[in-house]
């Protein structure tokens, strides 16, 4: 069917100008094994850390593609870890422990954040507040809500519901098939579709994207309610999961700047306008590779973040560092 | 059906005000098909107005616009390009990132249900590219920012077409290619003409006006002064036209041999990743105009001078004194100040007003914790004043915003700005890039003042006539070194030959980039 030779593949590869970021993933993959081998207990490899790895990284991986799609429109989104909070509180509150209610909550789940969604859009096209502050603003508004009516945990969902968290088709646990799945349909839709090719262009530059006449607001509300879409998501896998969910569950696992580092370290600009979801997810496991390291090892907690914090730094400074050299 | 006597495109008695300004007065004009029709004037003079309300960006207060026989009035300059008239903008409207048949069909990809067919998106490109003779130029999966600048210029010019236009107006296409990338463009404007297009297009570079239009439309402050056959007049009667002077008081005169002085900068042997064995004087008193193709190393040899990109070997000298002019700390230190070709990136902070701007160098050579006075430093209490009183900057009050002055005015702020830190060595980079022909002469006789008080001069300038009229000396650059050097008086083609590597120069080096 495909008649895609290998050098119109390559060709297309490096006309994708596909980040380094695939580089960086075999590196600190490779130095991981060699790290554990020596310091740790040589495990790295096996089947159940592996697979255990990428599990722990389906929640950011997820919200991290939404991410992605407001990041390319030149856009951020900092409300996404309240999303995940309200999503997971909401669905536990809902259900409470009831299989007959869990297709209303995931129902009102995904309505509330298509709205949120829409909300952080309206405000940066329409009044033209600046992303950063607009969704940090909707994200305050959600902690605010969640605070002043939950302090604890609050209802559960049923065991069936857990499914999503704990399940497995064959020796694959359903929450990797979830990422991929989200992975795929979110490259497919910047790929492949109109859509995404307008919302490369409105990041790449608005005032070209109006000349074209695109519609460019809605184009980056749609990557807005994308973007919450994931974070819903997200919080379904991370709720089914905990059993219940509490406010804290988002904020607490640094959704939204980890979203965001993932997504630049999979070598997408903030400028917005070129990057996708393969580095994304490149992004997150690089993430995902250096805690199991860290915890194989037993790394001192705040070593580790301070390791983590100068890994982004540098995978960074090395692309604008290629840059410049290509610019020269 | 068109005929070639029918105009495809005309309009009659278009007004368009804004606040204060009458912008288009009564602007009548009509364009042919198989047709390059020129329309020049001095910046402000009404020309991007008029293309602007022809594509329905602007709606007119009065008259009416033709097409194709019929009254028409665009909302908006989609409904113009869907119509079949399309505009390209003198800043380009590309994605960087995105492919070239991206680019082309941006915003109406082939598809089907949302789904872009890549393969059609890509064989559509090809066919565009072809009929523009340039399939074989670049691949349609390349991404844009690998091509050159007459490449993207391609490209802008395929997106336009690609939409079966009928009208193609290009507002300043050349301002930004080469002389080589301009005769790219000529073959191509023929291969649109031979479609039967009318093309319209403005510009600032007379040779170009003449060398591709067969009319050509005179605008001034707004009014239409009158069209000309092309073959039937020179430059001398279209400038007259547009500023209503002629040609004469165009340059000030050269320097005489009593007022150039003693060298205030000197390079010997001066190499860096971009530039090689660079041998270089510059005398106090005298203006030497640097020459060469874009890519020859014009812009490298000025930001080596002023401590961009430093020479990595080799000496430089500023007043007998030799020293490493790293930074450009160091370079204004030695009272070097650089007119850089990129005002808007380079010179200027478009949002700060006019007064911060000029101060901002001499500001910069001051102590830290100096206190800063409104209008100037201590000791010279009203600079601001003076200083615009002196190039004659031309704005309600120094509290305006440089982003609201015309290109012309920026380029005096800049000026300005350097003649506040009392700077002896001037580097210019196209300092009349995009500038009008009444400010033009009036920078241009500012250069010169600069010079007659005893400044050194360096003046960067891909426009001949500009070389040829002020410089004391030509220098002319290829392939990243001093090819040659001319007396002033030297003639267009005696620079082309130098520029072009095709002289007797010292013909060391036959690699071109």
């Amino acid at each position: 069917m495909t008649t895609v030779s290998l050098s119109n593949m390559q060709q297309r590869i490096r006309a994708s100008q596909i980040p380094p970021v695939y580089a960086i993933l075999v590196v600190v993959f490779v130095g991981a094994i060699i790290i554990d081998a020596i310091f740790g207990r040589g495990q790295m490899l096996s089947g159940p850390i592996l697979t255990n790895m990428v599990v722990r990284s389906v929640a950011l991986g997820i919200v991290a593609v939404g991410q992605t799609y407001v990041m390319i429109g030149a856009s951020i989104d900092l409300s996404v870890a309240f999303m995940i909070s309200v999503t997971a509180v909401l669905a536990s509150f809902v259900m409470q422990g009831d299989p007959n209610k869990v297709l209303i909550a995931v129902v009102i789940v995904f309505l509330v954040g298509i709205l949120i969604g829409l909300v952080n859009g309206l405000i940066i096209t329409k009044l033209k507040v600046n992303p950063f502050i607009a969704t940090l603003g909707v994200g305050l508004l959600l902690k605010g809500f969640l605070n002043a009516s939950f302090t604890n945990f609050v209802g559960a969902v049923p065991a069936s519901f857990q499914t999503l968290g704990y399940g497995e088709i064959g020796p694959i646990p359903v929450s990797i098939l979830m990422l991929l799945g989200v992975a795929l349909i979110g490259g497919f839709i910047l790929q492949r579709t109109r859509y995404g090719a307008h919302l490369y262009g409105v990041g790449g530059s608005e005032e070209v994207a109006r000349l074209s006449g695109l519609r460019t607001d809605r184009v980056l509300i749609m990557a807005h309610i994308i973007c919450a879409i994931t974070a819903v998501i997200s919080g379904l896998f991370i709720v089914s999961r905990l059993r219940s969910g509490a406010p804290w569950v988002g904020p607490d696992g640094l959704y939204d700047l980890e979203s965001i580092a993932a997504v630049v370290v999979g070598g997408t600009a903030l400028s917005g306008g070129k990057g996708g979801v393969a580095g994304t997810i490149a992004g997150v496991l690089i993430f995902a590779i250096l805690d199991t390291m860290f915890n194989q090892i037993g790394m001192d907690a705040f070593l580790k973040q301070f390791l983590r914090g100068a890994i982004i730094i540098l995978a960074v400074a090395s692309y604008t560092y290629r840059y410049k050299g290509e610019v020269a | 059906m068109t005929t070639a006597e029918q105009p495809i495109l005309e309009v009659r008695g278009i007004t368009k005000r804004f606040p204060g300004v009458v912008a288009l007065n009564n602007v009548s004009a009509q364009f042919m098909p198989g047709e390059v029709h020129a329309v020049v004037g001095e910046n402000g003079a009404g020309k991007s107005t008029l293309m602007k309300v022809m594509v329905g960006a602007y709606r007119p207060d009065g008259g009416e616009i033709i097409f194709r026989g019929e009254k028409v009035a665009f909302a908006h300059p989609k409904e113009a390009q869907e119509a079949g008239i399309s505009i390209i903008y003198q800043e380009f409207n590309l994605l960087p990132d995105r492919t070239v048949a991206q680019n082309v069909f941006f915003g109406r990809e082939p598809s089907r249900y949302g789904l872009v067919n890549q393969r059609e998106l890509n064989q559509k490109t090809v066919e565009v590219l072809r009929e523009l003779g340039a399939e074989n130029m670049f691949q349609p999966t390349a991404p844009l920012h690998t091509l050159s600048v007459a490449e993207q210029q391609i490209v802008e010019i395929a997106k336009a077409i690609a939409f079966d236009s009928k009208v193609l107006i290009m507002d300043e296409p050349t301002a930004a290619l080469s002389m080589t990338e301009v005769q790219l463009l000529t073959d191509l404007i023929d291969k649109l003409l031979e479609r039967n297009l009318a093309i319209v297009f403005i510009s600032h570079r007379f040779r170009e006006v003449f060398d591709l239009s067969q009319k050509i439309s005179v605008l001034k402050d707004g009014q239409y002064i009158g069209t000309l056959k092309t073959a039937e007049t020179d430059a001398n009667e279209v400038i007259e036209m547009m500023v209503g002077r002629p040609l004469d008081s165009y340059f000030p005169g050269l320097a005489t041999p009593e007022e150039i002085g003693a060298v205030k900068v000197s390079v010997r042997n001066g190499s860096n990743d971009f530039l090689k064995n660079i041998n270089l004087d510059l005398c106090a008193g005298e203006i030497v105009g640097v020459s060469g193709l874009q890519g020859s190393g014009r812009t490298e040899l000025a930001q080596a001078l002023f401590g961009v990109e430093p020479f990595h070997e080799g000496t430089v000298a500023i007043n007998g004194k030799a020293l490493q002019v790293n930074s450009p700390t160091i370079a204004i230190r030695n009272k070097m100040g650089f007119v850089t070709e990129d005002r808007k990136a380079e010179g200027i902070f478009p949002n700060q007003p006019i007064r911060d701007n000029i101060l901002l160098t001499v500001r910069t050579l001051q102590a830290l914790v100096k206190r800063i006075s409104r209008d100037g430093v201590t000791g010279q209490p009203n600079l601001v004043s003076d200083l615009s009183h002196q190039v004659d900057v031309r704005a309600s009050s120094s509290d305006q915003e440089v982003q609201y002055l015309s290109g012309g005015n920026q380029q005096k702020v800049v000026l300005a700005k350097w003649l506040a830190s009392t700077a002896e060595i001037f580097i210019f980079d196209e300092p009349t890039r995009g500038i009008d022909v009444e400010a033009k002469a009036a920078i241009h006789e500012m250069i010169r003042e600069l010079a007659r008080r005893g400044a050194a001069i360096l003046m960067i300038s891909s426009e001949l006539p500009e070389i040829i009229g002020m410089s004391d000396r030509i220098i002319v650059m290829w392939d990243g070194t001093i090819y040659g050097e001319l007396p002033s008086g030297a003639t267009e083609s005696e620079i082309m030959k130098l520029a072009t590597g095709h002289s007797n120069g010292n013909a060391n080096g036959s690699n071109s980039e």
